[in-house]
């Protein structure tokens, strides 16, 4: 007589390779851009502070050269490239961050990462461009920690959203699969 | 009878007070403070000296740009002057943010004198800062090497 298998047994591996954050240790990698370099010392520091991993450049170029967007590398390499956040400066000489958030909203490969914007300049309509461009939030400098936490907890909330359905989704998988061999009397 | 320790870390105390009172520093060097610890315990003393820099640097392009009599470039100085502003307003510097701002004024409105002028201010304000806080980075050696902690001053 063949052995019941309950849902639980089933193995339904998802070729999803999602990387949770509720289930692991990863720390949030957040990409950092500003050509100030006391705000890159000011943002690195405040996003060790905050137990983030951090790569700060100085400029937009460098952040596409660092993606791989810049039109000079192939996508090698970059499959593991695992961001969750960009923090741009908005006023930087030859590629603003508004351009750089347009460059990052076209791409395929990232534009689900989130992108802050940061400006000393409280500019509304510069803000709303931003915002229906697309961007995950403004921010005002000089930055503070809680801006960061609260941009943090916020990014683990939806990572942590995103696991629990992957696994409702496989649990459902299961659950099916285990109705289709009870009825096919396995 | 005071310690050389408690003398010490009333002076630290005092002397703190005494730079935020007379608005040589704001909230935001405060921010700073916070971010330092045992991991990184020279964090605002590396994070002003890159400000210190900044200063210096472009001070001087707009002094150059300001020297071009009769083909001032206006804009190049209110670029500087805006990259200005937004460091000191990174580290708490509020004197000199604040002459940022009139700097940038006389800047917008082409106002060669207003310009000069407030170039200068910033120039010797950023100097009596750069001074102030090195006797209070001194102040916080001194604590420490007589075996002291530097005392958390609250504003």
């Amino acid at each position: 007589m063949a052995e019941v298998l309950r849902p639980e047994m089933l193995d339904i591996s998802s070729n999803d390779n999602t990387s949770s954050l509720a289930s692991s240790t990863e720390l949030l990698h957040v990409l950092a851009v500003d050509d100030s370099m006391v705000d890159r010392k000011f943002i690195e520091r405040l996003l060790r502070v905050s137990s983030c991993k951090v790569t700060v450049v100085d400029s937009a170029t460098r952040a596409l050269q660092y993606l791989g967007l810049d039109g000079e590398n192939s996508s090698v390499g970059f499959e593991d490239l695992k961001i969750n956040l960009i923090m741009t400066d908005y006023s930087m000489p030859g590629m603003t961050g508004y351009e750089l958030l347009k460059k990052i909203k076209e791409s395929s490969a990232f534009r689900e990462i989130p992108v802050v914007i940061m400006s000393s300049e409280n500019i509304l309509p510069r803000i709303d461009r931003c915002l229906e461009e697309g961007a995950e939030d403004f921010l005002l400098k000089p930055v503070k920690l809680a801006d960061v936490k609260r941009l943090r907890d916020s990014l683990m909330k939806a990572e942590e959203r995103a696991f629990k359905n992957m696994m409702h989704k496989r649990d459902l998988e299961a659950n099916d699969l285990y109705s289709q061999l009870k009825r096919a009397k396995i | 009878m005071d310690t050389l320790i408690a003398q010490l870390q009333r002076q630290f105390r005092d002397y703190t007070i005494s730079l935020y009172h007379q608005g040589f520093l704001d909230d935001q060097f405060t921010e700073l403070k916070k971010l330092q610890d045992e991991c990184s315990p020279d964090f605002v003393a590396e994070v002003v000296t890159l400000f210190f820099e900044d200063c210096e640097k472009l001070i001087s392009n707009m002094a150059r740009a300001l020297d071009q009599t009769g083909n001032v470039d206006f804009k190049l100085v209110g670029s500087s002057v805006h990259q200005l502003k937004g460091s000191s307003s990174s580290v708490g510097a509020k004197r000199v943010k604040g002459l940022c701002v009139t700097l940038k004024e006389c800047c917008d409105s082409q106002n060669f004198e207003g310009c000069v002028r407030c170039l200068q201010q910033v120039d010797i304000e950023y100097k009596t800062l750069k001074a102030k806080l090195q006797d209070l980075f001194n102040l916080e050696q001194q604590i420490v090497q007589a075996g002291g902690r530097i005392p958390q001053v609250d504003i």
